[in-house]
């Protein structure tokens, strides 16, 4: 039975719709790669399953509870079962990365201070920050913060663990640890893990299934391979970075050559017109040479 | 015209929102006052401790400095005034009275807003823009209970206290111009001050205070949950967080002296 199950899920903001009747079943222990481009809505989804939002309509099962509708109690229940690492952390700045992990464990549950501080240390042991645990969180590099986010949202031994955009903002090599810290967390722990993100080579290097979205709705649910042999379209211009006809030269030229070949007459009076004519011409003499 | 209504309508629709706001978010705060409590949860009970050391204790200085110049600016004004009609004596019911009933709360209440309500717009702002609010909500803690409860707390308990402080320095303040300007013995402007208030005229500063630093804790902490958008956005929360807070306490101020005036309670 599946860990998490989506179904018909609408979330509209204001008259638009951000997701569109969405659908999809995450089997325990599986790792499901959320990927998607600016906009398409995959952090919106995201906040959806961790029951950070009401949907408009359609209901998210975790566990066989419908976290949309549940009540305040069931959701705190189901929450302890989660661990989410945000973005940029979201670690706690006045404490130390060893009481934001701590933070859990001491108020939801009984163990003694001892025990916690133990496995305050082992969580900071998987993910490498051992020796770091008395530091406050901005001292910390930007690789390191997402690091110790991931052992405070490993705090509590969930079952399903969350990663928001874990590659984002961090040097190749940073994002391949990272990656490569989700694949042991997931080997040692066991952990059905979603991961949102739209790096690409991080996605294939950690997914067991893909979900592509696009402009709020599925194009293609699968694994690695299926994804990849893929013949939609959208999923092929994700895959081999096509820009989109909004930004290429060609439109782009086509405004340049508009404005400055029939400017409007505030435009001309504008006194540094010449300036920008003489940038165009720079611009038509250079292309000419590129023919 | 349409347009015109059209704003009317909109600005009517965003106050009702904030007064909606408000009164959801002292709902839950109510419910989870007791958390931060001794009796309640302990972490609570020493996030309320840090509270009251950053709301009240560290506001003892700049509280005493300024109701002394305010005493002292007031005996001086009075003072000046009430000399032509020979009245000189009441100086010390003026400052005595105007302290205990009024400038007491206000004071204390206008620099606790100053000092934290920003503070807290500026905190909690802060923790909406990093995703720590998220954070905490799926950490299964309740942000109301874990950010807001202990602040509330706290106010609650050193916003009077400030004011009694506030209103002792004032007469303090006043009773040292007397000195000097009338040769006035101490013992005989204790004795004057004694008899001008009544236990009453404290009695309704202090409720004007607990009402003050209601206002200003809520206010503060919505106007940071209310935070969206990037790091700018925290500092317009944290200037409408003192801005707000204190024009609400002043015309919750006016409110209250209506009341009390007309209840016959002065």
């Amino acid at each position: 039975m599946a860990i998490i199950s989506i179904r018909d899920l609408v979330v509209e903001y204001g008259g638009r719709r951000v997701l569109d009747r969405l659908s999809l079943d995450i089997e325990p222990g599986e790792t499901m790669v959320l990927l998607g481009g600016s906009g398409a809505g995959k952090s919106t989804l995201m906040r959806q399953i961790i029951g950070l939002e009401r949907p408009t309509s359609g209901s998210v099962l975790v566990k066989g509870v419908d976290i949309t509708r549940c009540s305040p109690a069931e959701l705190k229940q189901i929450r302890r079962s989660m661990g989410v690492a945000f973005q940029d952390g979201a670690l706690f700045n006045s404490l130390s990365v060893e009481d934001n992990v701590a933070l859990p464990l001491r108020e939801h549950t009984s163990l003694a201070p001892s025990i916690i501080d133990l496995d305050v240390w082992i969580k900071l042991a998987a993910v490498g920050l051992a020796e770091f645990g008395k530091l406050l969180p901005q001292e910390l590099s930007g690789g390191m913060k997402k690091r110790a986010a991931v052992a405070r949202a490993l705090a509590l031994d969930p079952e399903i663990l969350v990663f928001d955009e874990p590659s984002s903002g961090l040097d190749p090599i940073v994002a391949a640890e990272l990656d490569e810290l989700i694949l042991f967390l997931k080997h040692t722990f066991q952990q059905t893990v979603i991961v949102v993100t739209h790096e690409l080579p991080s996605a294939f290097r950690i997914a067991d299934r893909i979900a592509m979205l696009y402009k709020g709705s599925f194009l293609a649910v699968g694994t690695k391979e299926q994804i990849r042999a893929s013949q939609n379209p959208h999923v092929r211009q994700f895959l081999d970075r096509v820009p989109d006809n909004t930004a290429t030269t060609r439109m782009v030229e086509a405004y340049f050559e508009k404005y400055v070949q029939s400017p409007a007459p505030a435009l001309r009076r504008w006194r540094r017109w010449e300036l920008v004519e003489a940038c165009f011409e720079k611009y038509v003499q250079s292309r000419e040479v590129k023919r | 015209m349409a347009s015109f209504t059209e704003k009317v309508g909109k600005s009517t629709l965003a106050h009702l929102d904030y007064v909606g706001a408000l009164s959801i978010q002292t709902w839950a705060t109510v419910r989870t006052l007791g958390a931060a409590l001794p009796t309640g949860n302990r972490y609570r009970w020493k996030a309320s401790i840090v509270q009251m050391l950053r709301v009240g204790v560290e506001a003892i200085p700049m509280v005493g400095l300024m109701a002394v110049c305010c005493g002292f600016i007031l005996a001086l004004q009075g003072a000046s005034e009430l000399r032509r009609v020979g009245a000189m004596s009441l100086t010390i019911d003026l400052v005595a009275i105007g302290f205990t009933r009024e400038l007491g709360p206000l004071l204390t209440a206008v620099a606790v807003s100053g000092r934290s309500g920003s503070a807290f717009s500026a905190e909690i702002g802060t923790m909406m823009v990093t995703e720590e609010v998220n954070a905490l909500r799926v950490m299964a803690f309740d942000p109301v209970e874990f950010v807001l409860a202990p602040k509330l707390v706290a106010a609650l308990i050193t916003v009077p206290c400030l004011t009694v402080l506030c209103n002792v320095c004032g007469i303090f303040a006043g009773g040292v111009f007397m000195f000097f300007s009338t040769h006035l013995g101490p013992g005989t402007y204790l004795h004057g001050v004694m008899t001008s208030i009544h236990l009453r005229d404290v009695i309704s500063g202090v409720i004007k205070s607990v009402a003050f630093a209601i206002i200003i804790v809520m206010v503060g902490c919505l106007e940071g949950f209310r935070t969206h958008g990037g790091p700018e956005a925290v500092g317009r929360s944290a200037t409408a967080g003192v801005v707000s807070s204190t024009f609400l306490v002043i015309v919750a101020d006016a409110v209250f002296t209506a009341i009390f005036y007309f209840t016959g309670a002065h």
